[in-house]
């Protein structure tokens, strides 16, 4: 522990106050300006409301098909992230426990393809998206939920399956050993005995990914058409319209962020530990 | 619960012969079932992997190698191959083209050194002051991760209301309040684009850095400390050697993992400036980006896409043999 001085004092609260500053005004302007009538958005900005209204957050649903868009973000990040976290369960529990030939290979792919450019699969996977619909003779996979569901499994699978790894590596063996000297199998030893002991691990993991997902913008913004658009980019095309409501955008902001910000500051803890404990130890 | 050899012991006649010929077939099964458990268990991934990952990235760098233009995007088996072309037009730096590329490839850099660094010195700077326990420590620290929690396209598209020259919060603070200019600038053109998407990308990212510097803080044993404050070192002093000092492997995996992310970065100029950037803002991704959907040269964008993933291998291999190097020394 660092021994307290004056120096050290001043300097702790020089930082302390520089750093909140510059933390607190974006999410001050989101949350001020999505109470605010059009009028005061559109002069010079205004540190407050001249009259607060929840107006805003009644009319983005209707200027924009900001519903459908909900809809549509929901259910591919939820399916992108069950689908992925039920897979990582496995995959993670051999690499943590098993000895076996590629172990390495399989766990520095999930470390490495997370750093790779994602250019390096959008264009090919637009290309053999279109390429199969044309050879089906029906719209399965470009510009669909189930397509933009299958380029997320791009990164949220390698995520699932590293981070989860790093949770089963703190479960002591032993608790595997005890179960199979009952008599357990595999499957009923991670499920009855691992999955139980690792929830709040899985619980981050899966909320990590959902987070991640729900901010996507690359592969959404090529692999979505009006239909099947998500937030990201239905937001993102508003935002850069020549007359823009801002304060309906930051209302919209603030809605799609609270979700997830409680989501993470509740797991906080264990997301922490399962993203630092990689690179840490 | 009786395991599978004990049902075939009862099921086998007296024989002595038979059971143990029999008794031998399964523990071999048996065997053979135990070395198969964690292949059968990474098989979904694995296949997944493959599917979605190592096969769109051969396919990638296979489809560099082909004339794929906008007339073969749908009918891509007939499209002509054309060798190193791609890679000989995206180098050609007597062209547009591939001055255009230099240009992006020399903004993406001078951003990602900025971003990394800015990122890790307030990231330390922050670790540091809120390592010791005071009051509010851990609410402090919570609401340091809120940038970090958000959506990235949430606090981008805050930002640029922010940076809007006539009603944006940036302009009121700098003209009306502080007068600093008498003409309002305009934050999302020209060269003020650049560090308005740096600032951002800053914003956005500090916490992560912040996270993992504290959590390597956390691992320094309490009695170095005590040591050195006995031997009568400064706060100052103990930050230099100690922790400093002991933070270099964390701060290693740390800026390595910053460097990679801003290098790529996509979703900071996209949501600022759409599918077309400033030229000064004109990252890699996004041009790369705009290059293969604007004309539909995919063969051209792949083979820039494995020019990029081919520096960012070299440069991490590079570092990574020195780090192993230097701390053998």
């Amino acid at each position: 522990m660092l021994s307290e001085t004056l120096s050290f004092r001043i300097f702790r609260w020089v930082v302390i106050t520089i750093v909140a500053l510059f933390v607190i005004l974006p999410v001050y302007v989101m949350v001020t300006s999505a109470l605010k009538p059009l009028g005061d958005v559109l002069g010079s900005f205004q540190w407050w409301p001249s009259t607060l209204t929840i107006q805003p957050f009644i009319d983005m649903w209707t200027t924009v098909p900001l519903g459908l868009y909900f809809f549509n973000s929901a259910v591919v990040s939820l399916t992108a992230t069950l689908f992925s976290v039920i897979i990582a369960i496995f995959a993670s529990y051999a690499i943590s426990r098993y000895a076996f030939k590629g172990r390495n290979v399989l766990a520095g792919a999930t470390l490495a393809t997370q750093m790779l450019p994602g250019l390096l699969f959008l264009l090919p996977l637009f290309l053999i998206f279109v390429n199969i619909d044309k050879l089906l003779g029906f719209t399965l996979l470009y510009q669909t939920r189930l397509g933009l569901i299958v380029t997320f499994l791009t990164f949220t699978l390698p995520f699932s399956i590293w981070m989860l790894t790093g949770f089963l590596n703190g479960i002591p063996k032993d608790l595997d050993e005890a179960s199979r000297v009952d008599g357990a199998g595999t499957l009923t030893t991670l499920f009855r005995i691992i999955v139980p002991v690792a929830r709040p691990g899985i619980i981050a993991v899966a909320v990590y990914s959902f987070m991640t997902a729900w901010g996507e913008i690359l592969f959404a913004s090529q692999m979505t058409n009006a239909d099947t658009k998500t937030l990201s980019i239905g937001l993102q095309g508003y935002s850069s319209e020549v007359s823009v409501a801002w304060n309906q955008i930051m209302a919209a902001s603030l809605a799609v962020s609270v979700p997830v910000v409680i989501a993470f500051l509740l797991l906080q803890r264990y997301i922490i530990a399962g993203l630092t404990s990689g690179s840490v130890k | 619960m009786r395991t599978p050899l004990d049902n075939t012991v009862a099921a086998t006649p007296p024989s002595a012969f038979g059971a143990t010929k029999q008794r031998t077939a399964t523990v071999r099964r048996r065997w053979t079932k135990e070395r198969a458990t964690p292949y059968l268990l990474i098989l979904p991934a694995t296949l997944l992997i493959l599917l979605v990952q190592i096969g769109p990235m051969i396919a990638g760098i296979v489809i560099s190698l082909f004339k794929l233009t906008r007339l073969y995007i749908a009918n891509w088996a007939n499209a002509p191959f054309a060798g190193l072309d791609n890679y000989r037009v995206a180098l050609d730096f007597s062209t547009p083209i591939g001055q255009k590329l230099v240009q992006s490839f020399l903004t993406t850099l001078l951003y990602t050194i900025i971003v990394v660094g800015v990122c890790w010195l307030i990231g330390t700077s922050a670790a540091i002051v809120l390592q010791r326990s005071f009051r509010g420590q851990n609410m402090l620290r919570t609401f340091f991760l809120l940038p970090y929690a958000l959506p990235a396209y949430a606090s981008i598209i805050t930002w640029s209301f922010m940076l809007q020259r006539d009603n944006g919060v940036v302009n009121n603070v700098l003209v009306n309040g502080l007068h600093l200019f008498n003409d309002p600038p305009f934050w999302l053109l020209g060269n003020n684009s650049f560090v308005s998407m740096a600032v951002i990308a800053i914003w956005h990212r500090w916490p992560f850095a912040f996270l993992m510097i504290l959590a390597g803080m956390q691992s320094i044993p309490e009695d170095v400390y005590q040591a050195s404050a006995i031997d009568g070192a400064s706060v100052w002093q103990q930050i230099r050697y100690i922790t400093l000092g002991m933070l270099r492997p964390v701060n290693f995996v740390l800026l390595l993992m910053m460097f990679l992310w801003s290098f790529n970065d996509f979703n900071t100029p996209f949501v600022l400036f759409g599918p077309t950037a400033p030229p000064q803002s004109n990252l890699l991704s996004i041009h790369i980006y705009d290059n293969s959907f604007l004309n539909w040269n995919f063969g051209l964008g792949s083979a820039m896409s494995v020019l990029l993933l081919i520096f960012l291998a070299l440069v991490s291999g590079a570092l990574l043999l020195w780090n192993r190097r230097s701390q053998r020394a």
